[in-house]
């Protein structure tokens, strides 16, 4: 198998495809963040796009749910003056018995140039980056509980435009870690980038065993894990998992493991409060938290167009001068 | 003019003069001036200057908007664009180092033009050199050169401003 690290990038060390964090340098998120910084100005134009790629067709493969995800890629590509065309997969071929290989090798036939991908099986963008022709560029959208990399970065954006800087940062991840590859993607983020201390706070039943080889200090109490944080991300919960990861009522997890206004004054004046969305108010965060003046919550949702438009050029980018 | 004649001071004072005349043969009102990152901004904050403008300085890079990005891919560090909110019916003084194929003219006016439609524009380039592809030229220049095959001409700054001439061998 080859090595994911290996197959993101292209002979010149460049973002070929953008399937995980894991394995990449510091050198290339910050490139992708100062790209980012760039995009995040033409929403000031009265022409809200550039033409950098326009003719490439980019198409977005969800075989999972997620308007938020799916739109904010959809108009990153459209800022970039690219075709995007969005595959309702549970119409699609795949539905009716045609293998995601023949779908792929379809949609290639159409001379497509990039593949967004969603999928509730880990590996699967891996999968699909190891069989699309050499021009086309995979970027994961979210692969099962494996990476979610494009939201991690847009995260990362968040927290540098407001801290400037990763040196020294504290930050808190609370939550289902578990089942999250946003958090995952997001620990292997702030490790490369150099954050003095990832910390995550949840049930037990809500961390992997093995959760300390990421490189983080755990906690199982929320108060002690938000004493001295710059930043808190709380992820979501899944209802769903209430009875399988042995959670007694949202309620109860709310008391424990919810940020209200009371659990933030616990962190550093100036801590910042996250979400990747969509929040369960009154689960994860109470409201007056999540609207009030620490929240960036809405500011990720802005950020995502730009971190979505630099990885999509820059993986674009890769492919400069091989016609 | 020859290569060896180009002194920066006489070509700021003729780039000052050529737009003194247009501004007033077009009948410039409140003008913005824009800088082409990098060069261009050297020497446009040089005319913002003597030219008195009131309106901040404007900068632009045309990184997004090139036409080679299929070749070269894109400058990874692209420097933010720093227009005023619109450029509607205002009249604009375009400032760049050095014009060569007209290229990162049309990419710049493509830019400008997201932003609002101008007035009018008025193209100023410190040295104007040969090798036209595309059918735009300056307005005002503060010198013409022809190069001899394989040179290059740049601008070096910000201090001090000199110009650098290159030649690039094949295979270089």
């Amino acid at each position: 198998m080859v090595a994911i690290e290996n197959l993101q990038l292209n002979a010149q060390g460049k973002l070929q495809h953008f399937l995980s964090i894991e394995g990449l340098q510091q050198e290339l998120l910050t490139e992708i963040l100062d790209t980012a910084e760039s995009f995040a100005g033409i929403t000031a134009q009265h022409v809200k796009k550039v033409p950098l790629l326009r003719g490439k067709t980019i198409v977005n493969l969800f075989f999972e749910n997620s308007t938020r995800t799916r739109a904010t890629f959809e108009l990153a590509a459209t800022r970039l003056s690219a075709d995007i065309l969005s595959m309702n997969i549970a119409t699609s071929a795949t539905s009716k018995g045609e293998s995601l290989l023949d779908t792929i090798r379809n949609l290639e036939a159409m001379q497509v140039d990039m593949f967004v991908v969603r999928h509730a099986l880990s590996g699967a963008a891996h999968f699909i980056a190891q069989h699309t022709a050499p021009h086309i560029s995979v970027i994961n959208a979210g692969d099962g509980q494996h990476e979610h990399p494009t939201q991690a970065m847009l995260d990362m954006f968040t927290i540098r435009r407001v801290k400037q800087q990763f040196i020294g940062l504290r930050v808190a991840i609370v939550g289902d870690i578990l089942h999250s590859r946003v958090a995952r993607s997001q620990i292997h983020a702030l490790n490369i980038l150099g954050a003095e201390e990832v910390r995550v706070i949840a049930p037990k039943t809500l961390l992997p065993v093995d959760v300390e080889s990421f490189g983080v200090s755990v906690y199982h109490d929320l108060a002690a894990g938000l004493k001295n944080v710059d930043v808190i991300i709380m992820l979501r919960l899944q209802k769903e998992r209430m009875s399988s990861a042995l959670l007694p009522s949202e309620s109860e997890y709310f008391k424990c493991f919810g940020l209200s206004a009371d659990k933030l004054n616990i962190a550093n004046k100036d801590a910042i409060v996250m979400h990747p969305g969509p929040i369960n108010r009154g689960v994860e965060i109470e409201s007056a938290v999540a609207d009030g003046p620490q929240s960036v919550i809405l500011q990720q949702v802005s950020n995502g167009i730009a971190v979505r438009m630099a990885v999509m050029s820059m993986a674009m980018q890769s492919h400069a001068g091989a016609q | 003019m020859t290569i060896e004649h180009l002194k920066i001071p006489v070509l700021f004072n003729q780039l000052e003069s050529a737009l003194q005349e247009a501004i007033a043969e077009r009948q410039v009102v409140d003008p913005i001036v824009i800088g082409i990152h990098t060069g261009g901004v050297w020497v446009a904050e040089k005319m913002h200057q003597w030219l008195n403008i009131a309106e901040p300085l404007a900068v632009l890079d045309i990184s997004f908007y090139r036409d080679d990005f299929s070749q070269i891919g894109v400058n990874p560090k692209v420097q933010q664009s720093k227009l005023p909110l619109t450029v509607e019916g205002r009249d604009i003084i375009l400032i760049d180092d050095v014009f060569y194929t007209g290229r990162t003219i049309r990419a710049a006016l493509n830019e400008i033009f997201d932003y609002g439609r101008p007035n009018q524009v008025i193209l100023g380039v410190l040295i104007e050199r040969d090798g036209r592809q595309v059918p735009i030229r300056p307005d005002c220049v503060g010198a013409e050169v022809n190069l001899a095959a394989g040179q290059r001409i740049k601008l070096t700054g910000p201090e001090p401003l000199d110009i650098d001439i290159q030649t690039v061998t094949k295979g270089a």
